[in-house]
């Protein structure tokens, strides 16, 4: 394989990895007001992302910053492409990041509804938008033979785009049911499963038109990808789970494969293109034409090959100690954990 | 102006971003220091102010991580001709910080804030080091990016007149970034213990568990002396490399538009605009820009009339001085706060050696307010840098006026630059509002959370949100 073959199927492992990880954080901020109906519970749901949520971001970052080292062409032209789409991103991501911290800081309630909704909206908006820049990637945007976009901010908009979008916010929403039914007891994990039941169908539907869509934007075969068959396969598992009153785990698991089968599947209709041009296929930004040199590859795949492994070995690790579900704390105790310092206990 | 929006975007947001990234980089070390001696002598009061500390550490490192977004995304959006030309090189230390420095950083934060009671006490000391080495780290990395605009190495141009790279190791022993990878990590250590040091002075002053903001104190003034000092020499060196690398960058700092042998310093000057070459000079001293400069008594520096007849023979037509003004103010700026705060340090120094640091009633005071000078050196110190390697986005390779996207168009700009000046007033309202309730509030109690980490069963820890 040549090197910018690897480093497309790297950039595209930190794009599904971002959405894996990232995607149940997103889904527990979009639903922590849905499954807490109190302070404690919706603080006992946003505990369950609390040691993870920054780390999971993290793979974004690399997905954004590592496209700049091996395709600086395919970064420039996206990113500026993109510009307002990322403009609206970057707020949210802004606004949900610091919510987490800041919300428990005070206890005046407009603080405490402000900062709720920034992590409600922002948890919405993010995939919902990366996921029409991520379409909007294949099904093509008007792009001239420079590689610079044409078009205004309304041509971002289209249709598979925003499908692509809607199906990563509804995979996010089923993620983040099956993360907090595995992570919590008693009423938020029932609540988890009650929501599950219209995500999981919703879920479902979204995935099978993303992947009869794609299937039409691709224009290659008309037969699914192996990988989209896992998606449909893995969503219909995932939504079943999600409701049993077992399988916690299983759920999970089969969330993970549902989302990483459906970003995984836009990258493998992607290559070797990176970019589609809407106004002449010439005009594509491809691994070819939008690649570092070997040598900055070369570079690149060492720094990858020594950090990539402790990445994945201090965050498994991190996932580990954090494995215990957290429990909603029982009245006295929740009396006490409303005034600082909080507290509540865990069960492994 | 497209191109000039783009500037001011690039200049407000970076400038913001650097008010919380020193603060992270030293407080993330200090609070590491006060946990490692707690660690060591297992004294209750050690735990209480490395947890106090830690949450100042959180407030801000939520606010650093989200500004660092904006610049991560900014080279694209604003800037995709030079993001498709420098890619190549720039890209590379960029992408490593994301790896090897930001994953360890978030990650054991995380780890760091939720572990308290989970993990074993030696563990869990291992993580708050981690999340200090990641925070140095990543400064490495970005400076090593930072320095190769300021001067290029490490590359050869290919065919298109691109730069390719050719040598990594070059990018990481480029002069420019050694000196400036220190200097900025100095700067970050010399800001975190002036904010731990104003912190501690305001409840000694208060009279408010004394005991345990005294130690603060202490810490604070033996990690400030040092850093200050050995901060001067590291920035006299880095002015020195700058002369060599990028002569226009310190002949505009003394506002010196003819050559010089020897060369005086002025104090101060009243005009001195870009178009006046005659300013009125006060309080010249003697040799001391040759020293400065050049390293030697003697020296001789470029004044900006030949540097610039110079660049137009090697470059073509152009105005090549970067804006004089700027450079001339913020090198004065940094220097005397620079200097400012190591009389501070030293006298805080000499009040340790004494015994009576946390009883000196002008010294507290004077600590407690010292606090807005790192951020003004360090805005200074990055306005002399980066104003000063104009015309040039890359030295010598890329002009500024060349680099920016040609598909965004002015009203994306003004969108975007309201959009995040809006935002970030308000963060940085929430974010004071934070710092000052939460730094002067009153320590945990000695049964908080934490109190038994290590010695008990790993029972009940905290709903941390």
């Amino acid at each position: 394989m040549q090197l910018h073959t690897i480093w497309f199927v790297i950039i595209a492992i930190f794009w599904v990895g971002f959405f894996v990880l990232e995607g149940f954080d997103f889904g527990v901020g979009m639903l922590h007001t849905i499954v807490g109906k109190t302070d404690i519970e919706r603080r006992v749901a946003l505990n369950t992302i609390g040691p993870f949520w920054d780390g999971n971001e993290v793979w974004l970052v690399v997905a954004g910053a590592g496209t700049f080292a091996a395709f600086p062409g395919w970064y420039a032209t996206m990113f500026s492409a993109l510009y307002l789409a990322f403009l609206l991103t970057l707020v949210a991501l802004i606004a949900r990041g610091v919510a987490f911290e800041f919300k428990g800081k005070s206890q005046n309630p407009r603080w405490q509804n402000t900062w709720k909704w920034c992590t409600t909206i922002g948890s919405l908006l993010i995939p919902l938008l990366l996921g029409v820049g991520l379409g909007d990637l294949l099904v093509g945007l008007p792009i001239n033979q420079n590689h610079d976009y044409t078009g205004n901010f309304f041509d971002l908009l289209t249709p598979y785009g925003i499908w692509t979008g809607l199906t990563l916010v509804g995979l996010c929403l089923l993620h983040g049911a099956t993360f907090l039914k595995l992570k919590t007891t008693d009423v938020v994990r029932e609540r988890s499963r009650t929501v599950a039941k219209p995500l999981g169908l919703a879920a479902i539907a979204l995935v099978i038109g993303h992947v009869i869509w794609t299937r039409v934007v691709a224009n290659g075969a008309d037969v699914p990808e192996p990988v989209q068959i896992l998606a449909v396969i893995a969503v219909i598992f995932a939504a079943r789970l999600a409701i049993s009153d077992q399988y916690d785990g299983a759920a999970f698991a089969a969330s993970v494969v549902a989302i990483a089968a459906t970003v995984g599947s836009i990258f493998i209709d992607l290559y070797p293109r990176v970019m589609v041009s809407s106004t002449n296929t010439a005009y594509n930004l491809t691994v070819n034409n939008s690649a570092s040199g070997s040598y900055a590859l070369k570079v690149m795949t060492v720094a990858a090959v020594i950090f990539f492994p402790l990445v994945l070995l201090y965050q498994g690790w991190s996932l580990h100690v954090f494995r215990a579900r957290v429990k909603t704390p029982t009245a006295p105790d929740a009396a006490q954990a409303s005034s600082p310092p909080p507290s509540a206990t865990t069960t492994p | 102006m497209t191109n000039d929006l783009a500037r001011w975007q690039f200049a407000t947001t970076s400038i913001y971003h650097f008010l919380f990234v020193p603060v992270t980089i030293g407080l993330a070390f200090l609070v590491a220091i006060l946990q490692t001696a707690w660690y060591r002598n297992g004294k209750p009061e050690y735990r209480r102010v490395t947890r106090f500390f830690g949450t100042l550490l959180l407030i801000n490192v939520a606010v650093g991580v989200v500004t660092g977004l904006v610049q991560e995304f900014e080279f694209g959006m604003n800037w995709s001709t030079y993001s498709r030309f420098v890619g190549d090189v720039f890209g590379a230390p960029l992408a490593m910080e994301g790896l090897a420095a930001f994953f360890l950083e978030s990650t054991f934060l995380g780890l760091w804030l939720f572990g308290w009671d989970r993990l074993p006490r030696r563990v869990h000391l291992f993580c708050i080091w981690m999340v200090a080495l990641g925070s140095m780290l990543s400064a490495l990395f970005i400076l090593a990016a930072n320095s190769w605009m300021q001067h290029p190495v490490g590359y050869k141009l290919n065919g298109a007149g691109q730069p390719v790279l050719n040598n990594i190791g070059a990018l990481f022993t480029n002069p420019t970034f050694l000196w400036g990878y220190v200097h900025v990590i100095l700067a970050s250590l010399v800001t975190g213990s002036l904010v731990m040091l104003s912190v501690s002075a305001w409840h000694l002053r208060k009279r408010r568990e004394a005991r345990a903001f005294a130690l603060t104190a202490r810490v604070s003034v033996l990690v400030l002396l040092p850093a200050i000092l050995i901060q001067m020499f590291v920035g006299n060196k880095l002015g020195e490399i700058e002369a060599t690398y990028q002569p226009a960058k310190i002949a505009a700092a003394e506002a010196q538009w003819n050559n010089c042998q020897p060369c005086s310093f002025s104090i101060f000057q009243i005009g001195g605009g870009n178009n006046d070459q005659t300013p009125t000079q006060i309080i010249e001293i003697p040799h001391l820009l040759s020293v400065l400069a050049t390293g030697t008594w003697n020296g001789s520096v470029e004044g900006l009339n030949e540097l610039q007849s110079q660049y137009q023979k090697k470059y073509g037509p152009g105005n090549y001085i970067p804006d004089v003004f700027i450079q001339y103010w913020s090198m004065r700026v940094m220097a005397y706060l620079g200097a400012l705060i190591m009389l501070l340090a030293l006298w805080g120094g000499w009040l340790v050696h004494k015994g009576t640091l946390d009883r000196s009633k002008w010294f507290l005071r004077f600590g407690l307010w010292a606090v807005v000078t790192p951020f003004l050196m360090n805005t200074a110190g990055w306005l002399l840098t980066e104003s000063g390697r104009q015309p040039w986005i890359v030295q010598g390779l890329l002009k500024t006026i060349n680099a920016n996207s040609p598909s965004v168009t002015q009203t994306d700009i003004w969108i975007s630059l309201i959009t995040f000046v809006v935002i970030y007033i308000a963060l940085g309202a929430a974010d004071l509002v934070l710092m000052l309730r939460y730094g002067r509030r009153d320590l945990d109690q000695e049964d908080g959370p934490g109190a038994g980490a290590g010695t008990a069963a790993p029972a009940a820890p905290a709903l941390t949100y």
